[in-house]
């Protein structure tokens, strides 16, 4: 048992402050109430055509300051990566490095108008150019595209293309493969694009093995889709065999990119045979993530689907940037205008910053799961017993005998001061913890993460009690999470009486 | 979660690997075990298929939808859909309370009755849930 388990529960990162009650915004202000008074400007008053006019949604009416308090109150119950640990597994919350919004606050980008002439914004167009080369060189691939808006739009831009490409053949395609530890999106984007998925049972290592895919893989098969390192943080060390005969018999390789953050700038997708692989530039390129984000899910593809890319696309012809639609196979455009310009711009601070030491990052991230593995193997089960890559996955199974479930685990967590990591995903884990610490945690800090852990292991056994009431240390208790999700109340009352 | 000698395993009905139910005899009622509730945690969304659909062994009928995951749901048997229990629908809940009673999720009419003798009785059942966890 380590020392530092056995502090008291006051010495824990986590300490209770004061917290402030905040009502809804309904709740709040005064009829006639607003944030600025408007001066007459000697204009007639106009009423509405009657066919547009009604009685209008019920919007409290509020001043600046019952605004400004409301949201602040509210984000100090929040936690965040700026806050603590946050080791939510497949979700790579690593830091947000404070250059990304100091580049992205420059005036000449953050007033640009997406409706700018070319000629007028060559420094964006720039960035977004070069910013698709940086993203191809990091896996080893052909070009890239920024159009699509987040990682499952990715996904389906890079399975749109599969299917262009497959049509443009005139091969008939009606199936895909894909592994069982695949995210849910996966099968979504198959349906979007009119596959059916076929699944792949993985091996006893947790991984992929090509016999299994062999068995499967026919001419009616568009290809597979393919996370890795898989959602088990383990690396799927057949692939580059499995892409050669998903090759030979007509298909295509769709690579998952959500697992990148294990790889940036090792691993070389055009050798593993991948066709196409997506970005979370949210997750493995340090933008904002949560809370809206917003996300973007840039796609890099091999030479076989260039031609298929989103259009139009950025061109550089030595001396000015210009959008080209002069590509006839295009799946056309995914997005308004330039992208998520402003997600595509911190990613590119973030990228330049590292350089080449993207590498490192990785490396630190495979580094730091392995350690947390390492220290809590003997406390929580580890399914999988091997070293793993940016994440590890534990289960339940050890708790059980004191009926503790995961769930009790980890809001125990939140008791001393740590986000809980992704529960009971992936689905092939009965009762997953899956713990991804990412490459900014300190030593410290994955040090005072573990030892909680091994505390709450402890817990289980001599008072699992403690575990069933948590959180107890937090503004509100556990949440009813079934009544949430049958019930969900979603707004104030935008009824007028 | 139930220890295996905590679960509810009534001898009146057949079981399937997927952990559905059928009953042994008209009208057949089709859902999950009470392992199968167990283990999804509170149900939050059932979707179950048209009345009169025709499924062949194993293929999917439906979803049920917990505050952990996802499951789909596999008929036992061949047959007809007759009736789906609108009320799981409106209160997922019955599922988890009463997972061979109120908590049913279709009736079907078999295409070979037969069939239902060739799934596994209570004991058989017991023994997979034990060599399978």
């Amino acid at each position: 048992m380590s020392e530092s388990s056995g502090k008291k529960i006051a010495d824990q990162v986590g300490a209770s402050g004061l917290a402030l009650n905040e009502k809804l915004l309904w709740e709040r202000g005064r009829p006639g109430r607003s944030g600025m008074s408007i001066p007459d400007a000697g204009v007639p008053e106009t009423p509405l055509p009657a066919e547009i006019a009604g009685n209008g949604p019920n919007w409290p009416d509020l001043s600046e300051l019952e605004v400004v308090r409301h949201y602040t109150r509210l984000s100090t119950w929040n936690f965040g990566v700026d806050t603590g640990v946050y080791p939510l597994g497949s979700c790579t919350m690593k830091y947000n490095p404070k250059i990304n919004e100091k580049m992205a606050s420059l005036p000449g980008f953050a007033g640009a108008h997406p409706l700018l002439p070319d000629d007028a914004c060559q420094g964006a167009l720039r960035v977004l150019h070069e910013m698709e080369r940086l993203l191809a060189d990091i896996v080893g691939l052909a070009a890239a595209s920024l159009q699509p808006a987040a990682g499952a739009h990715g996904e389906l831009c890079g399975m749109l293309m599969i299917a262009a490409h497959h049509r443009h053949a005139g091969a008939k395609k009606t199936k895909i493969l894909m592994p069982d530890t695949a995210h849910g999106t996966n099968p979504a984007t198959a349906a979007m694009c009119g596959y059916r998925e076929v699944k792949v049972p993985i091996g006893v290592g947790g991984k992929l093995e090509l016999a299994a895919v062999r068995e499967l893989m026919d001419a009616e098969t568009a290809g597979i889709m393919v996370t890795n390192p898989n959602t088990l943080g383990v690396f799927e060390s057949e692939l580059a065999d499995i892409s050669a005969l998903i090759h030979e018999r007509g298909g295509l390789v769709y690579a998952d990119g959500a697992n990148l953050n294990a790889i940036m700038g090792r691993v070389d997708m055009g050798k593993m045979g991948v066709d196409v692989v997506h970005f979370n530039l949210h997750k493995s390129m340090s933008t904002p993530h949560g809370g809206g984000g917003p996300g973007s899910g840039p796609v890099a593809v091999g030479e076989a689907l260039v031609p298929y890319l989103p259009g139009p696309r950025i061109q550089f012809d030595g001396e000015r940037y210009f959008l080209s639609d002069a590509q006839p196979l295009s799946i056309g455009r995914l997005h308004g205008f330039h992208g998520q310009f402003g997600t595509a711009l911190r990613a590119y601070s973030y990228i330049l910053s590292l350089g080449p030491e993207i590498r490192t990052a990785s490396g630190l991230a495979v580094l730091n799961a392995n350690y947390i593995r390492a220290k809590l193997k003997g406390h929580y089960d580890l399914p999988y017993d091997q070293s793993c890559m940016h994440e590890c996955v534990f289960t339940d199974a050890k708790q059980k005998k004191f009926k503790v479930a995961t769930l009790d685990i980890v809001k125990r967590l939140i008791d001393l001061g740590f986000h809980p990591p992704t529960v009971y995903f992936p689905l092939v884990v009965s009762g997953a913890l899956m713990i991804e610490p990412t490459e900014t945690e300190a030593k410290e800090d994955l040090d005072a993460f573990a030892d909680a852990m091994i505390r709450i292991a402890r817990e289980a056994e001599e008072n699992p009690d403690i575990l069933h009431a948590a959180p107890t240390r937090t503004k509100v208790g556990r949440l009813d999470e079934t009544l949430a999700a049958r019930k969900p109340v979603l707004t104030g009352d935008m009824t007028r009486d | 979660m139930k220890e295996l000698d905590e679960l509810l395993l009534p001898d009146d009905v057949r079981y399937a690997e997927d952990h559905e139910w059928i009953s042994e005899r008209a009208p057949y009622r089709v859902g999950v075990s009470d392992f199968a509730q167990d283990q999804l945690g509170d149900l939050t969304f059932v979707e179950l298929p048209d009345v009169d659909k025709v499924l062949a062994q194993g293929d999917e009928f439906g979803t049920l939808e917990s505050t952990k995951s996802v499951s789909s749901l596999y008929l036992p048997i061949a047959g007809r859909v007759t009736a789906v229990n609108e009320a799981v629908q409106d209160d997922p809940g019955r599922v988890n309370g009463d997972p061979y009673g109120d908590g049913w999720l279709i009736e079907i009419e078999p295409a070979n009755p037969a069939d239902v003798s060739g799934l596994m009785d209570v004991e058989a059942y017991k023994k997979h849930l034990e060599e399978t966890n």
